[in-house]
């Protein structure tokens, strides 16, 4: 290489160096903006509260810049620069409106709820498990996240949904869950056989009108919102919002919808009691279960 | 008084020849009335297709037609809401809860105004369930499944907003709940006529919304016991 071409490398390279630092400051600047555009009271007083640790919105913003704001963006609207290219979109936080919540649907979520989301991720989207970072730090983050919407100022968490023991897992049980999925008409966008292929399913779209996908029992993968039955049990009782799921802690009972997880857990292709009892059932009776769908009158057995 | 009111209420609604009248107890004795109109070419209503829900489908002889814009003879438009936006003296949530039907997989009243933390009763009347999602942004956004036979969703709003409703499970129901705070709106009926009554004496700015075509806005001074009119027009696009 010779000196002169040196030269105009190290010149373009600073240049370049330059650049990149004033997008950063810019983006920086944007940070501070819901303070201003929203009226919320300084970010630097918000605080989450996770068991024993207090987390603090200031050191959140810190953490947000370095590890959410490519995706979750400068504006926490989910407009960051990878968001193009992300199905799901990451998550608006203006909005304050968010999926996994052992909370009513229409209220905040608990601060718990947010420490458990940022902790396990979203399993089939970008979202990454961030258990990497250390619970303080998680903690600051739930803190900064509620900076971006006025409602945290204003309302408070619902009261999360009083979750009863389980109840034993039976082929009763697993029956009269079935009789469920078919009256609630689970069916018409999770599919008669759980394969997310209802007749409704293509035309979902979440509340910002971008596709949607329902949950396919038959791929096996994790609920986007925990993996057990307490948490398929939350799932449809509180409902995904934004999204096309409803809540249904208004129309079914809780005995039911223990009922309705045993069943649930009989679509998926895992290794389960639900599924041991079903396939023995299926393997005695098979001939006299009634298909699930729109033939299906009371459905069952 | 209430049952006299409910009467009331019962015959100007009879009387209103395609007029729907939502108008609070009479605090004054002026009104505004007036014609919702367009100009330019309507967009052409399409039949909705219900064959996936057939306990809907064969609930209508003719199939049933999108309701975003919504015309009648004479250039009229429906569903057009005329509140009044400014000038109010200010009024209380009636006691009267409001009612949302969802029928036939079609949603009833198409456009529901209501006043701030008025009551709102959600009824399912199919044989089939719905989920009932209205997108609100300013208030908190739910979405709730109601089954056949479940009984009414109680609910209201504390903000004034335009919140269009959904069905996830039938992606062609489209509603609109339209909380306002004031208790003196209409909804301009096929015809496109509206008419506010009650108003007392003053000045006010009265606002007609439209879901595809934004708002409009006009000035009318009312005193005393005359009725004036005011009409609004909107341009309206073919697609």
């Amino acid at each position: 290489m010779t000196l002169k071409k040196l030269a105009v490398t190290f010149a373009l390279g600073s240049m370049a160096l330059v650049t990149v630092g004033a997008t950063s400051m810019r983006a920086q600047s944007h940070v501070n903006s819901p303070d201003v555009a929203l009226g919320t009271p300084s970010v630097d007083s918000t605080e989450s509260h996770i068991g024993a640790v207090t987390g603090h919105a200031a050191e959140g913003k810190k953490l947000y810049r370095r590890f959410c704001i490519g995706c979750h963006g400068p504006d926490g609207n989910g407009l960051g620069m990878n968001a193009a290219w992300i199905d799901p979109k990451p998550r608006d936080f203006t909005e304050a409106t968010f999926k996994c919540r052992s909370t009513p649907t229409g209220t905040l979520p608990t601060d718990d709820d947010l420490y458990d989301a940022i902790t396990r991720g979203f399993v089939t989207t970008n979202m990454p498990s961030w258990r990497p970072l250390t619970p303080q730090q998680r903690a600051d983050l739930v803190a900064f996240v509620k900076t971006w919407s006025p409602r945290w100022a204003k309302e408070k968490s619902g009261t999360p949904l009083n979750i009863p023991a389980e109840t034993p897992i039976t082929i009763e049980s697993i029956l009269h869950g079935r009789q469920l999925f078919q009256k609630l008409e689970c069916w018409k966008c999770h599919g008669p056989q759980g394969h997310g292929d209802g007749p409704s399913a293509s035309t979902l779209t979440d509340s910002k009108d971008n596709p949607i996908r329902p949950y396919d029992f038959s791929s096996g993968s994790r609920f986007m919102c925990g993996v057990t039955n307490q948490d398929l049990y939350r799932i449809f009782m509180t409902g995904l919002d934004g999204s096309p799921m409803p809540s249904f802690a208004d129309v079914v009972k809780p005995e039911e919808a223990w009922d309705l997880v045993h069943f649930l857990r009989t679509l998926q292709p895992l290794k389960s009691q639900e599924a041991d009892l079903w396939q023995t059932y299926k393997a005695a009776h098979g001939a006299d279960i009634k298909p699930i769908g729109p033939d299906a009158a009371a459905g069952g057995q | 008084m209430r049952t006299r009111y409910f009467l009331a209420l019962t015959t100007a609604v009879l009387l209103g020849s395609g007029m729907l009248v939502f108008a609070n107890p009479p605090a004054g004795s002026g009104t505004i009335s007036g014609k919702i109109t367009y100009t330019g070419t309507a967009p052409k209503m399409k039949p909705i297709d219900m064959s996936k829900e057939p306990s809907c489908a064969k609930q209508h002889a003719t199939p049933v037609m999108t309701e975003n814009v919504a015309t009648g003879p004479g250039n009229a438009l429906a569903w057009v809401v005329v509140y009044v936006s400014a000038g109010d003296q200010g009024s209380s949530a009636p006691s009267q809860a409001v009612r949302y039907d969802q029928k036939g997989c079609q949603y009833i009243p198409h456009v529901l105004p209501l006043q701030i933390s008025q009551q709102l009763q959600i009824y399912n009347d199919d044989q089939t369930s719905h989920n009932i999602h209205p997108l609100a942004k300013v208030n908190s956004e739910w979405n709730k499944s109601q089954p056949p036979g479940s009984p009414p969703i109680d609910t209201k709003y504390d903000k004034a907003e335009f919140i269009p409703v959904k069905c996830n499970i039938h992606p062609w129901m489209h509603g609109y709940f339209v909380v306002l705070n004031t208790s003196h709106y209409a909804v301009s009926g096929e015809d496109g006529s509206f008419s506010i009554k009650g108003l007392p004496p003053g000045k006010y700015t009265l606002t007609a919304w439209q879901e595809q075509y934004s708002q409009q806005t006009q000035d009318v001074t009312i005193s005393g016991s005359e009725t004036k009119t005011a009409n609004f027009t909107f341009k309206v696009l073919p697609y």
